[in-house]
């Protein structure tokens, strides 16, 4: 769980920055706010797009602690696949891929093993960040093919809103589509009632008839998917070159949020874009010299997570999460 | 059809036998791995599980064993009560490195006074430091409900960065000509934790041992123990025992905190030798892996822990003699942790086979 | 033809027998009746025919069709519905989303909300499609889980223990709905172990025993004792109840209010009661009117201000658990498996559970394993648990046996007061009957005993008086003796809102 690069790397703002101990003095006119929002949408991405799977998961009634090892492993496996094929978008294909099949094994020992759900969600993790190390071993000091913004015609040229919103690019816009088109599928389909069912009660939901197991597995396939595609954001698009541990706790504030969102969507592009928001704003601090030692600015991002959890703590959580479901003949 | 029957009871032979197994198909899947990575899979496995013990230089690796072992089983014995009551404590690693702090922060203030009674003080302080910070996952989830696997997790990305602050600036070495990294504690005869550095003996080892064997008699002896087991099996039935469940989170959680914090003051006053930047190298979450290869037994912790640490030194020779990747050790040990998960279903399920169409 | 043709059905479990041979028939819009004590087989036979269990030999033939449902799903299909005793719902979702939930092709919910409105009006089950299920009563909970069956206009409407949830009232209501579906042709299969409800609803009934059947007859022309000697296979034995004047006050509850532990629980509203030594006080309600958040503030689990819980004139609400065995009052608790004990610990382990402190169990923390292996030795041999030994856990243990050794375990620790929830539920004949006795007998050693219960009979065989507990509420105590069916309907709080059924003639 070490970091091995730092913030700076991944949030591209790592030029030209000396002795951070140095004396310099604080320049807060040099932070631009339309970057700052702009740049803000970008932080939230990657957790967005961790978080928006790990909701379905636990509005399923499973808990998935190996968030951080999905998203890994989506890093380096989109990496390789990028660099391999020269395109981001079949790296991006690669990488939810990858973190499909992690989570697959996940879904296996707890729902066919009857594991327990902690203890194998911190072993994915740990496992996913060994087999990521591994498999990026030769790909580091790489750069990916290049990710284009779009820049959406008309709605871009907006002022100040434009840049803001409408010229990111295209994975951003995923991230959004996928949390609305979450909101519609668990809020107005016959399956996303059938999945809320299976993570409320579900012996009920079994009594009726309701394949549990196999809508968990759908539901944790699904979550690693997106966590992949989260971490695969990192090292395609926004640093983008893979390096060890580069998702550095990510995948860990991904699960703060969905608490933090009620397991609720909209709710959770809120806590996404605040989370992204508070690190945005403290490393473009760092850089402007504000007379904070550098390595507590780094500690806010963790320090607002836990207030966040603290004040979110009220929010029912759907019946059967956690809780091992064994049908008895 | 493959179906799962509960038992009437957990099979004790089972139990013994699922980490021996996990071990074995661990060792096996492993040497696939490694005959991928074009290693000879047979001569990996004995450089890792067997050279360390049994080689020529084996005189050199065993201390090594003492050394790695020692803190793995201290943070995994207090890590097991908690986990026992299904209290999550995941943050160890931010414990442990607190408790460096705050014990070396002891030392480095008294230097360069030489009084017996100072590496005391430092261990009193490394395990309060630890436990104080395991106290704020706690205080949380019994007042606020937050969940104390998030929290305590959070606050190690805010122990490491405290960590760097401290080592570049206020634990500074003054004589150190501008190099980050404190005074070095180990060399500070007051302050160090080495017994006898050549056979890697030091009072973190010595620590170990005796938190197995307190372990041992209140898990199997005392109220305290069986209330433990009681609350991580069935809460409700614990509240009707007149288990107190907040006391019950604090005091796990204090265990666990100050247990690992003393482990980061063993460590940083004696193996490691200074407070500097990455002093820490992951023992808070590899004692997760540790504590339930042990299946929470402090028997079992010991033994697992000195599997663990086996597989830290041997993988530390494949890679000089035999230029294994390091991350292919970290790929085993989540390996193992896996395979262990997995075998533990036998242990209260039979397998049956044939019945049942239904899914 | 009949509808429904069970042949030689047979199904095994690891040491158990479920079903052995069973065959009968259900004709067209019969009221048919599954009679059998509880671990008859009745649960296995009718999970059978809706798809939940597969049986090892024997067949099943729907309309003169061969019948083989692989699943519920396929069950329903052919037209057999089933109302489980334990509901299939979802507390966080509405009366329409359950429905849906029920249903294999469901159109939108505001169509299902529609339909559900429509159906429970033509029965008289009043619904409102958007409420929330977890603030429902057991009895509305009920509704929803029929109005789901109705749906889907069944041929074959089976109901599993369906009255343990209802007052009187709301029972005579759910009979003249079912009458009214027998009339337009739809079966009923009706499962119980409560004569005198059979014999005013059914036509024929079967009678299983220890998973075979053991006769079948007329209810309306059988009486009630010859049908339960059918079921228990022996005559059986009415508790003793010596005739003792009641002692001293040794427990006095005075206005007893808490408010609901959760979401879904409920507020006790004003509490008063004494018990006296001696003396039984049966209390009667439906699941769900506060009978676990009572208990609670009985037994510590939940406090409240000192002076609303009095053991003899020392004010103990706010006393955890373990003060109060200290003092004489111990506690039964619905649940055996999981609260009351912990499955996967030994007996020994679990007579440690509540015996620690007032059989000397442990001394200074440390514990006396050698002392809770005789407590619980002594429990098992007095109560007569049928189990290996005590160092099996409490998960291997029959419902009965295990309700046996919970109770057997407060009753041996000689406490002044003890409350005891739901004593006999889901327990044998003869298991429930020694338990009945043991209670009667710790009275009449000078105790006082709360008994909880669900089950009428049971409270008016053994209890000196009665009271109900009906939404928080506990009403005015009355000497049992001579109370009449419908005035302990009232006290349970009548029908609350339901209508008879409409039946057009």
């Amino acid at each position: 769980m070490h970091e091995t690069c730092n913030d700076w790397q991944i949030y591209g703002l790592d030029a030209g920055m000396d002795d951070p101990r140095g004396d310099r003095v604080m320049d807060l006119s040099s932070i631009n706010p339309i970057l700052l929002l702009a740049s803000l949408m970008v932080a939230a991405t990657p957790i967005l797009l961790a978080a928006i799977g790990e909701l379905v998961v636990e509005r399923a009634g499973v808990l998935n602690l190996g968030v951080e090892g999905m998203m890994i492993t989506g890093a380096v496996c989109g990496f390789v696949v990028a660099v391999g094929t020269g395109s981001p978008w079949l790296g991006f294909g690669g990488a939810a891929v990858g973190g499909a099949i992690l989570a697959l094994l996940f879904g296996v020992l707890t729902q066919y093993l009857l594991s327990n759900q902690v203890a194998t969600g911190l072993a994915l993790t740990l496992f996913g960040l060994g087999l990521s190390a591994l498999i990026g071993q030769g790909y580091i000091g790489i750069k990916a093919p290049s990710f284009p913004d779009w820049h959406i015609p008309l709605l871009g040229d907006i002022p100040v809103i434009g840049p803001i919103i409408f010229q990111h690019d295209p994975m951003v816009y995923v991230g959004l589509m996928i949390v609305g088109a979450t909101w519609w599928f668990l809020n107005k389909t016959q399956s996303g009632l059938v999945l809320r069912a299976v993570g409320e009660n579900h012996d009920a939901a079994h009594a009726l008839g309701y394949k549990v197991i196999r809508i968990r597995l759908m539901a944790i396939m699904f979550g690693g998917a997106c966590a992949g595609l989260g971490g695969a954001y990192l090292s395609l698009v926004r640093v983008p070159q893979w390096t060890e541990g580069m998702t550095a706790g990510a995948g860990w504030i991904a699960l703060a949020i969905v608490v933090f969102a009620g397991w609720k969507p909209w709710r959770l592009l809120l806590g996404a874009y605040l989370f992204g928001g508070v690190t945005v704003l403290q490393l473009n601090l760092q850089a402007a010299g504000l007379a904070i030692p550098v390595e507590y600015l780094s500690m806010s991002p963790y320090l607002a997570t836990i207030v966040v959890l603290v004040i979110m703590s009220a929010g029912r959580a759907p019946g059967s999460l956690g809780r091992i479901f064994h049908a008895s003949r | 059809m493959i179906t799962l029957e509960k038992r009437a009871g957990p099979s004790r032979a089972w139990a013994l036998a699922t980490p021996v197994l996990a071990v074995v198909l661990t060792m096996i899947v492993g040497g696939v791995l490694f005959a991928a990575l074009g290693k000879n899979p047979l001569e990996t496995i004995r450089t890792i599980f067997f050279d360390p013990l049994f080689s020529e230089f084996a005189f050199y690796y065993r201390p090594q064993l003492l050394i790695k072992g020692a803190p793995l089983v201290l943070i995994a014995i207090g890590l097991s009560f908690g986990f026992r009551a299904g209290v999550w404590n995941i943050g160890a690693e931010g414990q442990y490195i607190i408790g460096a702090i705050c014990g070396a922060g002891v030392g480095l203030a008294l230097y360069p006074m030489e009084l017996r009674l100072i590496f005391p003080l430092m261990v009193i302080a490394g395990a309060l430091g630890g436990w104080a910070w395991a106290m704020i996952p706690g205080v949380l989830r019994v007042k606020f409900g937050t969940n104390e696997i998030l929290v305590s997790l959070m606050l190690v990305y805010v122990a490491e960065q405290l960590l760097a602050s401290m080592a570049l600036g206020a634990m500074r070495n003054p004589e150190g000509m501008g190099f980050p990294g404190s005074r070095n504690l180990a060399q500070y005869p007051s302050a160090t934790s080495w017994i006898n550095e050549s056979v890697g003996m030091h009072w973190g080892v010595v620590t170990a041992f005796i938190a197995v064997i307190f372990a041992y008699v209140i898990l199997a002896r005392h109220m305290f123990g069986f209330q433990v087991r009681l609350t991580g099996q069935s809460p409700r039935a614990a509240g009707f025992a007149g288990v107190n469940p907040s006391r019950m989170i604090l005091i796990c959680l204090g265990i666990s905190g100050a247990l690992a914090g003393m482990a980061g003051l063993f460590e940083v006053a004696g193996p490691a030798g200074q407070i500097s930047i990455d002093f820490n190298v992951g023992y808070g979450f590899t004692a997760i892996i540790v504590a339930f290869l042990g299946r929470l037994h402090p028997v079992g912790i010991l033994l697992a822990g000195g599997l663990m640490a086996l597989t830290y030194i041997g993988g530390e020779i494949a890679q000089s003699n035999l230029g294994l990747p390091g991350a292919a050790i970290q790929l085993l040990q989540g390996m193992l942790l896996f395979f262990l998960l997995a075998v533990d279903v036998l242990t209260n399920y039979r397998i049956r086979f044939g019945q049942g169409a239904h899914a | 033809m009949s509808l429904l043709s069970l042949q030689g059905l047979t199904k095994t479990y690891p040491g158990v027998t479920a079903n052995d041979d069973v065959s009968f028939e259900i004709a067209h819009g019969e009221i048919h009746a599954l009679l059998g004590e509880n671990g008859a087989g009745k649960s296995t036979l009718v999970k059978t025919i809706y798809g939940l269990v597969k049986p090892d030999a024997g067949a099943m033939m729907l309309d003169g069709v061969i019948f083989a449902p692989p699943e519920p799903r396929a069950a329903r299909a052919s037209g057999v519905a089933m109302v489980f005793q334990h509901f299939s719902l979802f507390d966080a979702l509405t009366v329409a989303e359950n429905i849906a939930l029920g249903m294999e092709k469901p159109p939108a919910i505001s169509d299902v909300a529609t339909k559900v409105r429509a159906v429970s009006d033509q029965y008289g089950l009043p619904l409102d499609p958007s409420r929330v299920v977890g603030d429902l009563s057991a009895g509305e909970r009920q509704r929803v889980e029929i109005v789901r069956c109705l749906l889907q206009d069944p041929k074959l409407l089976i109901m599993d223990e369906p009255t343990s949830v209802l007052t009187p009232q709301e029972v005579s209501i759910l009979f003249e709905t079912l009458r009214k579906l027998a009339s337009e042709g739809t079966a009923i299969l009706y499962i119980s172990h409560k004569l005198e409800e059979i014999r005013a609803l059914c036509d024929r009934a079967t009678v299983l025993r220890m998973g075979a059947v053991v006769g079948a007859c007329d209810p309306q022309q059988t009486s009630a004792r010859d049908m339960a000697e059918l079921m228990v296979g022996s005559v059986l034995q009415v508790p003793e109840k010596p005739d003792k004047p009641a002692g001293p006050v040794a427990l006095t509850i005075d206005d007893l209010t808490a408010a609901a532990p959760h979401q879904f629980g409920t507020a006790l509203r004003g509490i008063n009661l004494t018990v006296r030594r001696g003396e039984v006080l049966g209390i009667g309600g439906v699941a769900g009117n506060g009978q676990d958040e009572l208990v609670a503030s009985l037994s510590g689990e939940m406090t409240v201000s000192r002076n609303m819980i009095r053991l003899g004139a020392d004010g103990i609400g706010d006393l955890a658990p373990n003060a109060r065995r200290a003092r004489g009052l111990c506690t039964a608790p619905e649940e055996r498996n999981g609260h009351a004990a912990a499955p996967d610990m030994t007996l020994i382990e679990n007579a440690l559970l509540t015996g620690n402190v007032r059989k000397g169990l442990s001394q200074r923390g440390f514990l006396k394993w050698d002392r809770a292996r005789d407590f619980a030795a002594e429990v098992i041999a007095r109560f007569d648990v049928r189990t290996p030994g005590a160092s099996n856990t409490a998960r291997s243990l029959s419902g009965g046996n295990l309700q046996k050794f919970v109770i057997g375990r407060e009753i041996m620790q000689d406490p002044d007061v003890l409350v005891v929830n739901q004593p006999t539920w889901g327990v044998d004949a003869s298991a429930a009957a020694a338990i009945r006795q043991a209670i009667l007998d710790l009275a009449s050693n000078g105790a006082a005993v709360i008994v909880i219960s669900q089950d009428l009979d049971e409270l008016m065989e053994i209890s000196d008086r009665f009271a109900a507990l009906n939404e928080g509420r506990l009403s005015e105590p009355r000497q049992a003796q001579g109370l009449t069916i419908e005035e302990i309907g009232l006290m349970l709080g009548g029908s609350h809102d339901m209508e008879v059924a409409h039946v057009d003639a």
